[in-house]
């Protein structure tokens, strides 16, 4: 840990990497809360894993990844949006098999690529350390972009999250601001990937908001803490895998998942005594 | 402290609906019905199971289109004014472990009014204060909506269909999940309301009701009217066949 510390003032990539983090962190505090209780971790891992085809578009024609995800996220996003729109019924079965079909296409994609076999598992788990200082800008500008959109029309996305129907009779489009919200996800999804990958993208995006949501009853209060336990799991794990040189990735979410099983227990004890002395002293 | 409503579209009728016929695939619910619920009525819509009352609802809440006749309310076509009509649903539509406060849940009945950017404005929860106060469950504003039971659940639900300051108010069964005190309390409450309100209220209970409401409109696949002194065996007999008038007239 001290070791970390004072490689984080020599080192430029460290800071980098830190920053990325709490750059990340805020679209896994706000855009995870709306993910955890509108209940559509699912979805979010479809979006995910299907973008793993616009990477692998993008390196196989040579332009950025990065906006090789976004592209291919949003497009996700907008199809598994239309898919429960319209198929009700069939909503698990094809959000699975588009989840599938993304992979499939994003590694036939790279495995066509000439010599780029390592980019496979930073796109799957991710590296921190690798993100480059000028991508930072291009993350704090999706924050920027989430975090205005939701304080814009935070009604109608409460309003879509807590109750369809009433929101529809009120006069909102629903449709319309759902596709939206997955949009969002999806522009969540590919800065969680900078920091995570996208296999272990979901726990990032639903750990730290379903922590908060042990304590809050807010979406508000949620978001607050959610982005703040995002930012105190990237930069632990971080600091915490830089001495043994594990992989970032899996360190932070093993962190996240540690602290969200014994959340969970406790704040569920806590429940238990706090009804039992409630009942006694009646 | 009620207001009085706007009488924004004069005189015509509040409901109206000419001939109307809807089927799911084969099932044919609704055949040629006709309605018409003038400003100022409290309307009961009673019938069994499965008899077309929820969809005729969500046909005049604009939620669905007739397949045939046509549906106007307050002059116009349902989905345009929706936001004019006060609706309580027999369910809530809502996760109950979702994180939000009896105040919140309420004040959302604002929305569509004013401006629609950012957070809602004080002049919004101040409505949102008024229609708790006049369900009087003022006392709840701060709970989370989870923890409430069924009978204050209803009355949330009613103070946010009235936070949006309706022309009509239309309920679904607002009794089902409350015992027989709860559902007189809420009945003498909408007999205040129907002062400045004209009331739908959709009931499965038609030997309750009818000392409530001016008219009840009868709809088993086909709709007849009745004012509620004529509800009497024939109209049970009608609507709900022999047996169902033997237990009627026991209760």
């Amino acid at each position: 840990m001290s070791a970390f510390l004072s490689a984080l003032g020599d080192y430029a990539f460290l800071q980098t990497a830190l920053i990325a983090g709490l750059l990340a962190s805020v679209g896994c505090g706000v855009i995870g809360t709306f993910v955890v209780v509108k209940r559509i971790a699912f979805m979010a891992g479809g979006i995910a894993h299907s973008v793993l085809g616009g990477m692998g578009a993008a390196l196989y024609f040579g332009f950025d990844p990065f906006l090789g995800a976004l592209i291919a996220a949003i497009l996700s996003a907008l199809l598994i949006g239309t898919v429960r729109l319209s198929w009700k019924t069939q909503e698990d079965t094809l959000i699975g098999a588009l989840w599938a079909i993304g992979m499939a296409i994003g590694i036939l994609f790279i495995a066509k690529t000439p010599g780029y076999a390592s980019d496979l598992m930073s796109f799957l788990f991710g590296n921190i350390l690798l993100v480059p200082a000028g991508e930072l800008w291009l993350m704090a500008g999706l924050d920027l972009v989430l975090v205005s959109t939701v304080a814009l029309f935070y009604r109608q996305f409460l309003a879509i999250t807590f109750d369809e129907e009433f929101a529809r009779l009120r006069g909102v489009p629903v449709a319309f601001f759902y596709l939206l919200l997955l949009c969002l996800v999806a522009v969540t999804v590919v800065l969680l990937i900078q920091v995570v990958g996208l296999i272990l993208v979901i726990a990032l995006l639903t750990l730290p908001a379903a922590i908060a949501g042990h304590y809050l009853h807010s979406l508000g209060g949620m978001m607050l803490l959610a982005t703040l336990l995002g930012g105190g799991f990237t930069s632990l794990g971080l600091a915490l895998s830089y001495g043994p040189d594990l992989p970032t990735g899996p360190t932070i979410i093993l962190i996240a998942g540690a602290v969200y099983v014994l959340s969970a227990l406790s704040s569920h004890f806590l429940r238990r005594r706090l009804a039992a002395r409630r009942a006694r002293a009646a | 402290m009620p207001k009085a409503p706007s009488q924004t579209t004069g005189s015509g009728p509040i409901v109206q609906i000419a001939d109307v016929s809807f089927s799911y695939g084969d099932a044919l619910v609704l055949e040629h019905v006709d309605l018409c619920v003038e400003r100022g009525e409290f309307v009961g819509l009673v019938g069994p199971n499965a008899g077309g009352k929820s969809t005729l609802l969500k046909l005049i809440l604009g939620l669905l289109e007739p397949q045939a006749g046509r549906i106007r309310v307050l002059g116009e076509v349902p989905s345009q004014v929706s936001d004019r009509i006060g609706y309580v649903p027999q369910f809530p539509s809502f996760p109950r472990d979702f994180p939000i406060s009896v105040e919140q849940v309420v004040t959302m009945g604002r929305l569509g009014i004013g401006s629609s950017l950012g957070w809602y404005r004080a002049a919004d929860r101040a409505a949102a204060r008024r229609a708790l106060d006049e369900v009087e469950a003022s006392d709840l504003s701060k709970r989370r909506i989870g923890t409430l039971s069924g009978g204050q659940l209803q009355r949330v639900l009613l103070a946010r269909a009235l936070a949006g300051e309706p022309e009509i108010l239309i309920l679904d069964e607002p009794t089902a999940n409350i015992d027989q005190r709860g559902e007189t309390d809420v009945f003498d409450l909408l007999a205040t309301l129907n002062a400045r309100l004209t009331i739908l209220v959709v009931s499965h209970d038609i030997a309750f009701i009818s000392d409530y409401v001016s008219r009840v409109a009868c709809l088993n696949r086909t709709l007849t009217c009745h004012g509620t002194s004529a509800v009497d065996g024939d109209a049970i007999h009608q609507l709900y066949g022999d047996r169902v008038r033997l237990v009627d007239h026991s209760h």
